[in-house]
């Protein structure tokens, strides 16, 4: 069992107020922005059930455009976020949905721009998260580690590579877990970092041949 | 210290052990897990509550309402009464009772709060420990090993139960918050870790059964007024445990108690707003007014 932290309990330090429908949503926001990782042109966020019921009553919709916009839980611009100058910068829109295969507290982020990606996540409790698809890969992050996320064409010998490069440069892999559609078929995989890579590490493991995604999502810091 | 104290049993044994108190076992613990000094544990504690001493100091001037319009303008109405006729039960109450509301509703209108443990039941622990220690010049080093006592006693709690009224009902949010604010007392007013132990199971089994049915599904009704009334109970807890009084069923057996009466609860009184007072005439008549509003 993972042993509990005493900032669990007393902290974060968050605008309210909801841990799951406020703080949740600026974490979820916040991962996909990095999962993205470019300047996106338009958004659209889909919420779902009880994100699309009782969102706006807990600033749901501001605090995922928050998160988008980099802005973190504690921040307390986020109350007036929609008048915010770097909201007007970009194009966005909510969608209310409802979806009962969904996790009640669900979203999707649709980002538009040189790229078009979708990403999805659940707010699973307690300001907890869980990004668990890009682009219909499922995919498991949870913004507790630094993390390694890779698209790629499923072939023998793809993750010892990425494997490989990591660990000469003495970087401990904490966890990894792949998912793939069919054998030989595209797969989707993501590692659990003890610590941060730097630059010139992502630019290696972009490198090698038949890898479409390589995205290195950041710890939440809170 | 790698040992994981994972129940209040255990807790006081390894106490009784070692000579130590609740909280230097859990800052040790703490520095260990995250890798940084015993020092650094107790700055980040400090951070979490210069946060809350802020929020009430904020919610205090404020009566701007919540996104729903249903709340946000109490604490000034208690205040008012309070400027015009002492509260019956005197300096140490009226404190109380007007920081947690001061602080629920800071979080209502989306202000910056702690989360202690959840956003829902933020106010009872800092309306508590910020009040007492203000009134009996409790140093902040004292301060600080009483949010520490208080987040050891939560992390025990959900080593059994995840602290969210969706799993358990509020039991798990404001009960838990209640027995946190009841140990961290004990610890301030220097009780001995048995009593604090004591006054976790007191707080506790007097919330044993407490749902989760927020009108129109907001983090408002009845959640701001619980707040105040849980800061409260956590007093009478701590008092009685201070005096001796001890809980006949030990404090691991009541957290068992509450895991059980939380998986009985029924869904529709677990956050879903299905049931209870999220579905009574005026509540339905509310909700639809604040889904029409926003
Ligand atoms: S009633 Fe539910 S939403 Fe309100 S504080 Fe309690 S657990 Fe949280």
């Amino acid at each position: 069992m993972k042993q509990s932290s005493l900032f669990d309990i007393i902290s974060p330090i968050m605008v309210g107020p909801s841990s799951s429908h406020t703080a949740g949503a600026v974490r979820l926001g916040l991962l996909s922005r990095n999962i993205y990782g470019l300047t996106p042109k338009k958004i659209t966020f889909k919420l779902y059930n009880s994100y699309a019921l009782t969102g706006r009553g807990h600033g749901t919709d501001k605090g995922l455009l928050a998160g988008v916009l980099g802005i973190p839980v504690d921040d307390t611009r986020i109350k007036n976020i929609f008048d915010l100058h770097e909201a007007n910068e970009v194009n966005y829109q909510f969608e209310f949905l409802e979806d009962f295969n969904r996790h009640p507290n669900s979203v999707d982020f649709i980002f538009e721009g040189t790229q078009k990606m979708t990403v999805s996540g659940d707010s699973v409790g307690a300001g907890n998260v869980r990004i668990t698809n890009i682009n219909n890969f499922p995919v498991d992050l949870t913004g507790e580690y630094n993390s390694l996320v890779l698209i790629y064409k499923d072939r023998l010998g793809i993750l010892s590579k990425v494997s490989g490069i990591i660990q000469t440069e003495g970087v401990n892999i904490a966890a990894m877990n792949c998912e793939r559609i069919a054998k030989g078929e595209d797969a989707s995989m993501c590692m659990s970092l003890d610590c941060a890579l730097n630059y010139s590490i992502i630019e290696k493991i972009k490198r090698i041949d038949d890898i479409y995604l390589v995205r290195h999502v950041g710890k939440l810091e809170s | 210290m790698k040992k994981n104290i994972s129940t209040f049993n255990e807790l006081l044994s390894t106490c009784g052990q070692q000579n130590k108190r609740t909280y230097e076992l859990f800052q040790e613990k703490e520095a260990f897990l995250l890798d940084i000094e015993i020092e650094k544990v107790r700055s980040k504690v400090k951070k979490s509550l210069d946060a809350m001493k802020e929020a009430i100091h904020i919610g205090l001037s404020s009566n701007e309402k919540s996104i729903s319009k249903q709340c946000g303008d109490d604490c000034e109405k208690l205040q008012k009464r309070y400027k015009a006729n002492e509260p019956l039960f005197g300096k140490l109450f009226k404190k109380i009772t007007a920081y947690a509301l001061a602080t629920i509703e800071e979080n209502l209108r989306m202000g910056k709060i702690v989360a202690c443990p959840t956003a829902g039941s933020c106010a009872i622990v800092p309306s508590v420990l910020v009040a007492i220690s203000e009134e009996l010049n409790i140093s902040e080093d004292e301060q600080i090993n009483a949010l520490i006592t208080a987040g050891a006693i939560g992390s025990i709690v959900q080593n059994k139960v995840a602290l969210a009224g969706a799993i358990a009902g509020c039991q798990a949010e404001c009960g838990v918050a209640a027995a946190m604010s009841a140990g961290a007392l004990v610890q301030i007013l220097g009780g001995s870790e048995k009593q604090m132990v004591h006054a976790v199971a007191l707080a506790l089994k007097n919330i044993l059964g407490l749902t989760c049915d927020p009108v129109a599904g907001l983090v408002e009704i009845p959640c701001v007024k619980r707040n105040v009334f849980l800061a409260i109970h956590s007093v009478t807890a701590a008092e009685l445990a201070l005096a001796d009084i001890e809980s006949k069923i030990p404090t691991d057996e009541v957290v068992d108690a509450l895991c059980q009466t939380g998986q009985l609860m029924s869904p529709m009184l677990k956050e879903s707003s299905q049931a209870g007072l999220a579905k009574t005439k005026t509540a339905l008549k509310i909700e639809q007014r604040v889904l029409n509003n926003i």
